[in-house]
């Protein structure tokens, strides 16, 4: 058993807090700047269409890297985690002018000394968006 | 179609990245990140993931990087990246395989600072078909 900040204690099984981000086109190419993943599928509509995609589709990086912020916020900083791993089951789609959720929530899937594994569950406009995705905190 | 030959073995990327702060202001603001100490945890994806184009790419391993789509990714954090780290990165292609025409590949790249390994990435890449 770990402190939770007082109020909760860590075990197996507890659930963190859910919390949604918003996604915008701005924050895509804020990413794709930040990241230098200037890959068009995130930026430019015509050219997302023209490969199949349904519209312009978030990294699904930008997607892990919010997580990490969900987790880093929870755990006390960006150098918490150890471990960090996820599949890209569905894209977050961005369609122009709008802006769409991404929501997360975690679940302490098991407790080794110092290390917190945490279970992530990450949706946007109610769809599963990564796969198997698990995070390991030290806290 | 990516060279057999290729599967198992790692390449030096030729380049050492010095992290600025800025690389790490810019990247955290992305997220709403306020203390950049030190880098967020994703942010080797912003090294790794130029270096493993510049290699796989390349005509010895030959990966159409124009059809790709990112599968997965995994991180093992030795420590964090600060401002002032010069990192090297190899890349270790760890399998491959064709199914229904498309190309999966798993690729390992290592982030050293000299000697010390930094971070471990994993990271599956598709060639659609």
């Amino acid at each position: 058993m770990v402190d939770f900040g007082g109020a909760r204690m860590i075990e197996v099984g507890a659930a963190l807090p859910e919390r949604v981000f918003e996604i915008d086109r701005g924050l895509l190419v804020a990413y794709a700047n930040a990241s230098g993943d200037q890959n068009p599928i995130h930026q430019n509509e015509e050219f997302a269409l023209s490969v199949g995609l349904p519209n312009v589709i978030a990294h699904g990086m930008l997607t892990m890297a919010l997580v990490g912020k969900y987790v880093t916020d929870w755990a006390g900083g960006s150098a918490s985690v150890k471990e960090f791993g996820a599949r890209f089951v569905k894209p977050v789609i961005v369609p122009a002018g709008q802006k769409v959720d991404l929501t997360v929530s975690a679940t302490v899937s098991e407790i080794e000394g110092d290390r917190i594994s945490l279970t992530i569950s990450a949706t946007s406009a109610g769809v599963k968006v990564l796969g198997m995705a698990k995070v390991v905190v030290i806290k | 179609m990516l060279n057999p030959d290729s599967v198992g073995r790692t390449f030096k990327g030729a380049e050492t990245i010095t992290v600025s702060q800025s690389q790490i202001n810019s990247f955290a603001s992305v997220l709403g990140e306020t203390n950049t100490d030190v880098a967020p945890p994703t942010f080797s994806i912003r090294i790794t993931l130029d270096q493993m184009q510049k290699i796989l790419s390349g005509s010895e391993v030959n990966l159409d990087w124009s059809r790709l789509v990112h599968g997965d990714q995994r991180f093992e954090i030795k420590r964090p990246i600060k401002a002032g780290d010069s990192l090297t990165c190899s890349s270790t292609i760890e399998s491959y395989r064709v199914a229904a025409g498309n190309e999966i590949v798993t690729v390992r790249g290592d982030l050293f600072s000299a000697s010390e390994l930094v971070v471990s990435t994993w990271s599956t890449l598709v060639v659609r078909a």
